[in-house]
């Protein structure tokens, strides 16, 4: 009798050079990616952001409703990318958190149906860990570690100390409140901007005065830095570009945007880089990693590329669609775990909106 | 072989033959942990009837009603074998499966009367559908599905009549679908040349707030 639904899945056939499919649902972007080893192969994504733009913010059941919608297209569209058949996949890899819970297991339905359905085994693994796993895939190949990560979307801002992509990451910090691409949606909707914020802040602050007005670095006052050296706060940050604001409209003074935009972003960008700049220095790791959709932003890029080179850090920076949430990195650290012989997941795992960054896959 | 799935209560999945006999069947009520059990649910069907993946040629989906969230992991499930393994997929109604057991049940000579098929939709609604019988296998669904506050619900006597048996409506609180006679509706529907569109039966949108602006920090 099998009882145990782990012995329902076979074990991986090819370790040397596995080729992965990797789905990636946590926020409102479904990802499916397929890659060889560390060979990129195929990187669909389509986002549900425009059906979220009317609300200012992603909505949990928009997002997942939109996940449903886009999986078989993608799936497709990633077979035929890589120009590979479904038959060939030797093993299937999903996110299985942190992340939007009910978007979480619209991926993970598919996925252990599609590991079932082609007798192949699945990993279950973090999504954050994932956006350190894009870095393998780029043309310099993988990063020397240890290395420190930092991880900037709209749903998640981490500092994590990488030993190893598939056995040692520690979690150094975290944001205690926002996370930093809220923030920017957030003081977007404060100007009259439209969402999603970051682009619109970057464009508009490229003509604005980043020292025009002092806004507060969460976090770094001596007394905060003893509890949270590493943790990130954005809400103090978009209460106080909030009143800077209203105080000049209830004046009946003019708002200058694209200052407000410049020095917003400077105080985001600021906290970000001398957080991460100082965990590699003190750690003395040499090596920092950005992934996440902020990555995006022009100006976080700029500090980090000086800062890094002022103190000798060595900076990896994956190119856009590596960074923003997608199905490739899923796909390049389940062929991480299973190229360093790491065991596949049973069939029972579920969605954890919380899983720890240290949980790299779950078994 | 066709696979059917169905999440819009709890989770059912059943392995059945073209001809209509069911090869294996699992299932739990549990209405919590439709992606934790959805995989090995699949996974154990294939098993218990000594099936291989391949050897399955149809893949059903309950379409719903049902509650979102969990709906939605059978349908992905479905979407996803049948996407693997390159073989048509079968939106169902999960009304229609309760529907069928129902007047499978009865015989052939007492399904003089309606029914009316009534299920959880959570936050104090229910979904629910009519039909006037069976035929050739298929439902005759004469309204719905829908949803509707319980004590909204029409009485049997005010709903319009169901082919001339509407003072004999039998109502059914069902609590589960069998992915089993998923199967036998979908089968039927297959041969009948009935094709449904894939499209999950939320019946209700999204929880949403239109933003009014930012709101003010300075009292
Ligand atoms: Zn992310």
């Amino acid at each position: 009798m099998l009882s145990d639904p782990k012995t329902f899945l076979p074990e991986v056939s090819n370790r040397t050079s596995p080729l992965v499919l990797g789905i990636e649902s946590s926020c409102d972007e479904t990802g499916v990616g397929i890659v060889r080893g560390r060979h990129l192969l195929a990187n669909v994504i389509s986002s549900s952001m425009e059906q979220h733009a009317r609300y200012g913010g992603v909505v949990p059941e928009v997002a997942a409703r939109a996940h449903l919608e886009a999986l078989q297209p993608a799936i497709r569209e990633a077979v035929a990318q890589a120009g590979v058949s479904l038959a060939d996949i030797d093993a299937i890899a999903v996110a299985s958190g942190p992340g939007l819970a009910g978007a979480l297991m619209v991926g993970i339905g598919a996925a252990k149906a599609l590991a079932v359905a082609l007798n192949k085994p699945i990993y279950a693994v973090n999504h954050l860990v994932g956006h350190v796993g894009a870095d393998v895939l780029g043309p310099e190949g993988p990063f020397d570690m240890p290395a420190v990560a930092l991880l900037v979307s709209g749903g998640h801002t981490s500092l994590l100390l990488v030993r190893n992509m598939v056995s040692d990451v520690e979690l150094l910090g975290e944001t205690i409140d926002d996370a930093a691409g809220e923030a920017f949606d957030k003081v977007a909707r404060i100007l009259g901007l439209p969402y999603p914020g970051g682009p619109e802040i970057d464009r508009l602050a490229a003509e604005g005065d980043p020292t025009a007005i002092r806004f507060p670095r969460g976090l770094t006052l001596p007394k905060d830095l003893a509890a949270h050296r590493y943790d990130f706060s954005f809400s103090g940050l978009k209460t106080s570009v909030a009143r800077w604001v209203e105080i000049r409209r209830d004046a009946g003074e003019p708002v200058p945007a694209a200052d407000v935009a410049a020095s917003f972003r400077e105080a985001v960008v600021d906290v970000l880089t001398a957080k991460a700049i100082a965990a590699c220095v003190d750690l003395g790791t040499p090596r920092l990693l950005l992934g996440g959709g902020v990555t995006a932003n022009r100006r976080l890029r700029e500090v980090a590329r000086q800062r890094a080179d002022a103190e000798g850090i060595d900076l990896r920076i994956p190119e856009f669609s590596l960074c923003t949430d997608n199905g490739a990195m899923i796909a390049a650290l389940g062929a991480e775990l299973i190229m360093a012989g790491q065991p596949g997941s049973s069939l029972n795992f579920g969605a954890d909106s919380t899983l720890p960054a240290t949980l790299v896959h779950v078994t | 072989m066709i696979l059917a799935i169905d999440t819009s209560a709890g989770t059912s999945v059943a392995l059945v033959s073209r001809e209509g006999e069911v090869l294996a069947h699992w299932e739990t009520g549990d209405t919590m942990r439709h992606a934790e059990v959805v995989g090995s649910a699949i996974a154990r069907v294939l098993a218990d009837s000594g099936t291989d993946a391949a050897d399955v040629t149809l893949v059903a989906a309950g379409v719903g009603p049902g509650p979102f969230t969990g709906l939605r992991v059978g349908l992905a499930a479905a979407v996803a074998f049948a996407t693997a393994r390159d073989i048509p997929l079968l939106s169902t109604v999960s009304h229609d499966a309760i529907a069928r057991g129902y007047f499978a049940g009865l015989g052939r000579e007492s399904q003089a009367s309606g029914l009316m098929v009534v299920t959880d939709a959570r936050r104090k609604e229910v979904y629910w559908s009519v039909y006037s019988g069976l035929s050739d296998g298929i439902p005759a669904r004469a309204q719905g599905p829908a949803l509707a506050k319980p004590e909204e619900l029409a009485k049997p006597e005010e709903l319009e009549p169901v082919s001339g048996h509407s003072d004999s409506l039998v109502r059914i609180d069902a609590g589960s679908v069998s992915a089993a006679d998923l199967a036998l509706v979908a089968l039927a529907e297959h041969a009948a040349g009935i094709v449904r569109e894939f499209e999950p039966l939320y019946l209700r949108s999204p929880d949403v707030t239109f933003s009014a602006g930012p709101k003010r920090v300075v009292q």
